[in-house]
């Protein structure tokens, strides 16, 4: 079964999250900020990262840029997954290397969208 | 003759057979148990747009007086057109990297067309015109063909706007193509002029059919035969076999098939999935299709 990390401050998203996420049959980890995430994937990499981007002590973003650095087995696939729905933050998170984007509110065929095409599902 | 609103708010029986009646008559299409409770909810627009209480009051419009305004309101209303960017992503990569690349092998007039028959608001047919034009050195100096047809004015309007919200761009697009292909537009997302003018985005009628013109190389009438009565979905193909040639491709929606309901296609020997023309004189498998009258 593939794994993603739900990475969000929101206890409510992260939950929504997970009850969709185990519904396409991935089992679900959860961080509440950047460096929770970092700490996460350096002990054991899942194959998707569901970023949120504003978040206390370390962003969505500070955690794509610091990824390259981490010493990680292997590069999960990111999925940006914000309210930051603006073009220019669109174009700033692929440019980081960011695989797709989600932009909140989203619904279940939605992130299945977005899983697909990232080849996860 | 008037009715007057019925006081459990549900509809009455013969409410419900004038109107899908009429989309049966306007569309020939069926609808299924599993869109008839959905009917009261789709009309809601519909029934406050005319001051209409129920769907009594507006089955007794319709019958009591001609209103092609809002049979067209109630047409449009019923029709689903649920669509979304690449829907079925595989068969999207098979026509990227198997169907496509060869009529661009085998087309030495350097003309591909392509006919997206019910096209909904136009997400099959500009999800095609993103594959060709993010491969636009394979296509350069080619002439590409779109034609797009939904019997929806409603869908055609919206698909020839190339408006689309939040929602629809994000099923199925990926973000590196939303960000090439479209842009904000208020709280909607705009495609690009160039993939806009590619398509020729037209209101028809798959039973009375004027847009398409001659023969298509890929044929997409997807998630539209299962709407349609046996003898209905015969007639469809026959009208695809007719605009189609020898080499054509033609996909149809997961669950749907041409087996036992066409003597013109069958199922392609390369393309899982898809159905080419049947080689003249080529021994049909199973009996001829029943013609319908």
């Amino acid at each position: 079964m593939k794994n993603c990390l739900v990475v969000d401050d929101s206890k409510v998203i992260r939950k929504v999250a997970r009850h969709i996420l185990e519904s396409l049959d991935l089992s679900v980890t959860e961080a509440v900020d950047g460096q929770d995430a970092l700490a996460q994937c350096e002990a054991a990499v899942p194959d998707v990262v569901l970023l949120d981007w504003n978040m206390p002590v370390m962003s969505g973003m500070e955690f794509l840029q610091a990824l390259p650095g981490a010493n990680l087995a292997a590069r999960p696939k990111i999925i940006f997954c914000t309210t930051e729905n603006g073009i220019s933050h669109i174009k700033a998170a692929v440019e980081a290397g960011a695989d797709e984007y989600v932009m909140k509110p989203f619904d279940r065929d939605t992130l299945e969208s977005k899983l697909s095409i990232v080849g996860v599902i | 003759m008037p009715t007057t609103p019925s006081s459990s708010g549900a509809s009455s029986r013969s409410a419900t057979r004038i109107l899908s009646g009429l989309l049966e008559a306007r569309t020939g299409q069926i609808l299924s148990e599993s869109r008839a409770w959905r009917m009261e909810t789709a009309l809601k627009p519909v029934l406050r747009a005319h001051g209409l209480a129920d769907m009594d009051m507006l089955a007794a419009r319709l019958v009591s007086q001609k209103d092609v305004a809002l049979e067209n309101a109630v047409v449009n209303a019923l029709l689903n057109n649920e669509s979304s960017f690449f829907r079925d992503l595989q068969i999207f990569d098979m026509i990227q990297r198997h169907i496509l690349p060869q009529f661009h092998a085998q087309r030495h007039d350097r003309t591909l067309r392509i006919w997206s028959a019910g096209c909904s608001t136009g997400q099959e047919a500009y999800s095609i015109a993103i594959q060709i034009c993010n491969d636009m050195a394979r296509w350069r100096g080619w002439r590409i063909e779109i034609l797009a047809t939904d019997i929806s004015t409603t869908a055609i309007e919206q698909a020839r706007a190339g408006l689309f919200n939040q929602m629809d761009v994000q099923r199925g697009l990926a973000v590196g193509d939303l960000i090439k292909w479209f842009e904000p537009s208020g709280d909607d997302w705009s495609a690009h002029p160039a993939l806009r003018q590619m398509i020729d985005f037209r209101t028809d009628n798959l039973f009375d059919a004027r847009a398409p013109v001659g023969e298509y190389d890929l044929l997409l009438c997807r998630n539209v035969l299962l709407y349609f009565t046996p003898e209905r979905r015969q007639n469809v193909l026959r009208l695809l076999a007719r605009h189609s040639h020898a080499r054509s491709v033609l996909l149809l929606g997961a669950g749907e098939t041409v087996i036992g309901q066409s003597d013109d296609f069958i199922p392609h020997a390369e393309f899982r999935g898809g159905y080419g023309r049947r080689p003249e004189g080529a021994a049909q498998a199973e009996g001829p299709v029943r013609r319908a009258l």
